[in-house]
């Protein structure tokens, strides 16, 4: 059956390409942020969600990333600092047709930002948010984050950083997001597909992107990406298949409920032995997001949680269909008559 | 015995007790009954700021006044002519309150050793003559409510609780009012616990009843109709008078209505009343901080809905950089403070002027935005709709100030036909090819409201400084100069669009007092009073603040004095003498407490004195 709230409709099929969704605007970007990527896989990616181009509404709040409302030619609010997912609630919950999506960076969605953060997970709003990760506050010129590492020299942090970073996976599993998934800039196909399952999931889509800093934190993600390193720092999840990387030599098995890494050329481990994962289980999720922090175990990237259950939205909307069949459609005259009313006539 | 009965022009009564005698329901109750009678009535409820205080302390005590009469009543009442106390401590809390000769109807049985000891009496007030000066009546209201349900095998919790409606009844025998309403209600109240509607229906009796036949009562009174508009009403607190009048505002707009909100005392009464009407298609979200109470409706207001965001000082406080948002994207919103006492945290049930500056100036950057104010329970609607008015007419968000004696206090309100209400309809944009994000409608130099949804106006608002017209980024010096004194033209040309001011009384003279807000009835109580003993002065009642209305200057120039009451440090005074360059005599009381009549009246003499 048609979800009434989607934004999709398939009776009027548009057909969009990538440039229907570029603007006039020149892009301010450094040359070489990792900004560029995601934009080039939005800009592809919107014209096959089959969803009419007015009806695509994106919000941001400050920092670099969120300058990306003005290069996407669809409905944009830049906001303010940090505030961007609860703009994106009002827009959603005003008009629930639209596909509401959020631009956010790790300062703005985490740090100043941290609450509307975790209160839109928890509520499943249905937005698509976007975090562009970079570990690094750039446009204020090289602060440390939320997701600065621990020991980093940054501008405020000459003798290395203080602050234990947020795991923002773990951080959305902990807000009860209903869609949790991680990418990076540089793998464009595999940026592509989460992005697509995040506008797919009905519910809060939270997508971590690993987002390069050419200026202020360039290589953060270097092992991750580099083509002579990934395969062995890399591991893709996928709901339903072994958790296996380094081109099939090795893989995560759980002993004693905690997930060891194997090799699996020396003959005492087969893919059977494998965890096979699992995205309607958010206890396995935190497992498996929690190894992100440890240096000897691959860096888990894909759909870590997809969980189905209500949106805020459509609880209000019922809420007022069942008021309304309840008391029939009401008029001023009924609502100002309401309680305890008397005449006075005239003398 | 033969009882007389008594007119009388105006009563004021205080119901006071523990937080959890029931004083709030018996003051409502009556306040429903007086309501049906046909006086006209003003109400202030007094609570406490703890949900419940320890029992029989003077900080647990919960108070309701009622002053209602056979004319036009203002106000709630400065002084009260009777007072209940239920307790030593409600006594000692609101003795001062009561005027000398007053009524006092003690229930004896609250004034036990431990309940004095608690409120700081050494001696039982009501034996040791220190109330002399007062008409007492000691009763064993506990002890007469549960000798009434004696038959009733009822736990001792619940008969207790019943007290307040022996009180209630005995004040309906002692001022003739209808049982019928308060019998109607308990029937409803209590439909699932048939027990309970005997019990109350008994004890409310009983205090009737004990009026009537205990010889204790020599005197009952009455209170003529009051002469009051034809029509039909009903009794509004100024909270539920801001709710109707959103909802009332986004059906005559055609849109439907977004509250984004955060609980915040004095003013959560209004989400509360929202939350209620789905049916109207209301959509409330309890955000989880007040700055997303705000935000969610500037992104709700982007996407059509008519917004508005409620809160009190602190609230407002933190809504100042999203404030800044909406002037810059110019997105209609409605931004109701109901004021209370401050700063920080300051004294939340109570109630002050203290934010109209703020209202005014606590932006950074020039961030101007039109600032209305309501002057009673009632008005909390007409002025909310203006406030819908303004910000769909001219594309801005409106503040609107009330404040906790308004959003607690309650009047008759003369329920309006709808269609009398003004038609707030809104044009979106449509046209593909003429649409500018930022163009200029001529007169009101608003821009175009282009939902997202609306084939090919797609564009992008937000936060940073834009090229008037075409609305990308720019960051011109003198595009900014330009886009700054334009957002300052706009709401200027707003004094176009509203009344001019009328002076109720001499149109010049010695004397002009100058209010907004919630001061209004007593200033217009003491001024009608001043009148009426052959006093030449006139008063000014500012219901739009900015812009203020384009004859306020020339009205002021007309008058040797300016008084300016207020309950602030002279923040309406500072804004008149900066703008018309003209001298202001404040009178500032910032107590927490509504301005009192003695005081203005005290204040007016001490300059009608000084400038004979």
């Amino acid at each position: 059956m048609m979800d009434p709230n989607s934004a999709a409709n398939p009776e009027t099929p548009v057909k969009y390409t990538a440039r229907d969704f570029q603007t006039d605007q020149d892009v301010r970007w450094c040359p070489g942020c990792g900004d560029y990527a995601i934009l080039a896989q939005v800009q592809r990616l919107l014209p096959e969600l089959g969803i009419p181009k007015e009806k695509f509404a994106f919000i941001s709040g400050i920092g670099c990333s969120s300058r990306f409302p003005y290069y996407l030619n669809t409905y944009g609010f830049h906001g303010i600092h940090g505030r961007a997912t609860a703009i994106a609630s009002g827009v959603k919950i005003a008009n629930p047709g639209l596909s509401v999506w959020v631009a956010t960076g790790d300062g703005d969605a985490l740090s100043i930002g941290g609450n509307h953060f975790i209160h839109t997970c928890r509520r499943n709003i249905d937005i698509n948010i976007l975090l562009f990760n970079n570990e690094i506050y750039a446009l204020t010129q090289g602060q440390f984050s939320p997701t600065s590492r621990y020991g980093q020299v940054t501008k405020s942090s000459p003798m290395g950083n203080i602050d234990h970073p947020f795991n923002p996976v773990l951080l959305a599993l902990g807000a009860e997001a209903s869609f949790i998934a991680r990418a990076m800039d540089r793998d464009q196909r595999h940026l592509h597909d989460i992005l697509k399952r995040a506008a797919e999931h009905k519910g809060t889509s939270f997508v971590e992107i690993y987002q390069n800093c050419v200026v202020f934190n360039d290589g953060a993600f270097l092992p991750l990406t580099e083509k002579e390193t990934r395969d062995d720092n890399v591991l893709y999840i996928e709901h339903g298949k072994p958790l296996v990387f380094a081109n099939g030599k090795k893989g995560i098995r759980m002993e004693n409920h905690r997930p060891v890494l194997v090799d699996l050329t020396t003959g005492h481990f087969s893919l059977d032995d494998l965890l096979i994962y699992d995205e309607t289980n958010p206890a396995l999720a935190y497992t498996i997001a929690l190894i992100s922090d440890n240096p000897s175990m691959p860096r888990p990237v894909g759909v870590f949680t997809a969980v189905t259950r209500a949106t805020f939205e459509d609880d209000l909307l019922r809420q007022i269909s069942a008021a309304k069949s309840k008391y029939g459609e009401r008029s001023l005259e009924s609502l100002f008559n309401q309680g305890e009313t008397w005449e006075i006539k005239a003398q | 015995m033969v009882k007389s009965v008594r007119d009388l022009q105006d009563v004021t009564i205080r119901f006071a007790g523990d937080s959890g005698d029931g004083m709030q329901l018996a003051g409502t109750q009556f306040t429903t009954a007086t309501a049906i009678t046909g006086n006209d009535l003003s109400t202030l409820p007094d609570y406490p700021a703890e949900i419940r205080a320890p029992a029989g302390t003077t900080y647990g005590v919960s108070g309701f006044q009622i002053h209602f009469g056979a004319q036009d009543i203002l106000t709630p009442g400065d002084v009260c002519d009777v007072l209940v106390a239920m307790n030593p401590a409600a006594l000692r809390v609101n003795l001062k309150l009561l005027r000398q000769g007053g009524i006092i109807i003690a229930n004896t049985n609250g004034f036990n050793d431990k309940n004095l000891k608690l409120a700081g009496y050494s001696s039982n007030p009501l034996d040791d003559g220190s109330l002399s000066r007062y008409d007492l009546y000691p009763i064993a209201i506990t002890k007469l409510t549960t000798s009434t349900l004696d038959d009733l095998q009822l736990s001792p919790k619940v008969v207790d609780r019943t007290k307040n409606f022996f009180a209630l009844g005995l004040m309906f025998w002692m001022f003739s009012r209808p049982m019928e309403p308060t019998v109607e209600w308990i029937r409803r109240k209590f439909a699932k616990e048939p027990s309970l509607i005997e019990a109350n229906l008994l004890v409310l009796k009983a205090g009737f009843s004990y009026g009537e036949a205990t010889e204790i009562f020599t005197t009952r009174f009455q209170i003529k109709p009051a002469p009051l508009a034809p029509g039909k009403y009903r009794n509004v607190s100024g909270n539920e008078a801001v709710a109707l009048g959103l909802i009332a505002a986004a059906q005559r707009a055609k849109l439907s209505l977004f509250l984004g909100s955060y609980p915040i005392t004095p003013a959560s009464d209004i989400l509360h009343e929202l939350a209620k009407h789905r049916a109207y298609g209301v959509k409330t979200f309890q955000a989880e901080d007040e700055i997303a109470g705000i935000t969610s409706a500037i992104g709700a207001s982007f996407a059509g809905a008519l917004a508005a965001t409620t809160t009190s000082g602190p609230g407002l406080s933190l809504k100042a950089e999203a404030l800044g948002l909406a002037v810059m994207t110019e997105l209609p919103l409605i931004v109701v403070d109901v004021q209370r006492g401050g700063p920080s945290t300051g004294l939340p049930t109570k109630t002050e002027q203290g934010d109209l500056l703020q209202a005014f100036y606590g932006r950074h950057g020039e961030a101007p935005l039109p600032v209305i104010a309501a002057k009673s329970p009632a008005d909390c609607f007409d002025t909310v709709v203006e406030g819908a008015r303004l910000a769909l007419k001219y594309m801005t968000p409106v503040i609107v100030l009330t404040d906790g004696y308004l959003g607690n206090g309650s009047e008759p309100w003369l329920i309006p036909d709808p269609e009398t209400l003004p038609d707030l309809s809104v044009t979106f944009a449509t046209d593909r090819a003429a649409f500018k994000p930022y163009a200029r409608d001529e007169k009101t130099l608003a821009r175009p409201w282009a939902l997202p949804g609306t084939p090919g106006l797609e564009h992008r608002i937000g936060g940073l400084e834009k090229k008037n017209i075409e609305g990308n980024i720019s960051y011109d010096p003198d595009n900014h100069d330009f886009m700054v004194r334009l957002r300052q033209e706009k709401i200027d040309r707003i004094a176009e669009d509203i009344p001019l001011l009328e002076v109720d009384g001499e149109p010049e003279g010695e004397i002009l007092v100058v209010g907004w807000g919630s001061t209004y009835g007593s200033i217009r109580a003491v001024v009608n009073r001043k009148r009426a003993t052959g006093k030449k002065l006139s008063h000014l009642h500012l219901r739009h603040l900015n812009p203020f209305p384009r004859n306020l200057g020339e009205v002021l120039r007309r008058f040797e004095n300016i008084l300016v009451p207020e309950i602030n440090l002279g923040q309406l005074s500072k804004l008149l003498q900066s703008k018309y360059l003209i001298k202001t005599i404040g009178f500032n009381r910032v107590a927490g407490l509504p301005l009192s009549k003695q005081d203005i009246d005290r204040k007016i003499d001490e300059l009608l004195g000084g400038a004979a």
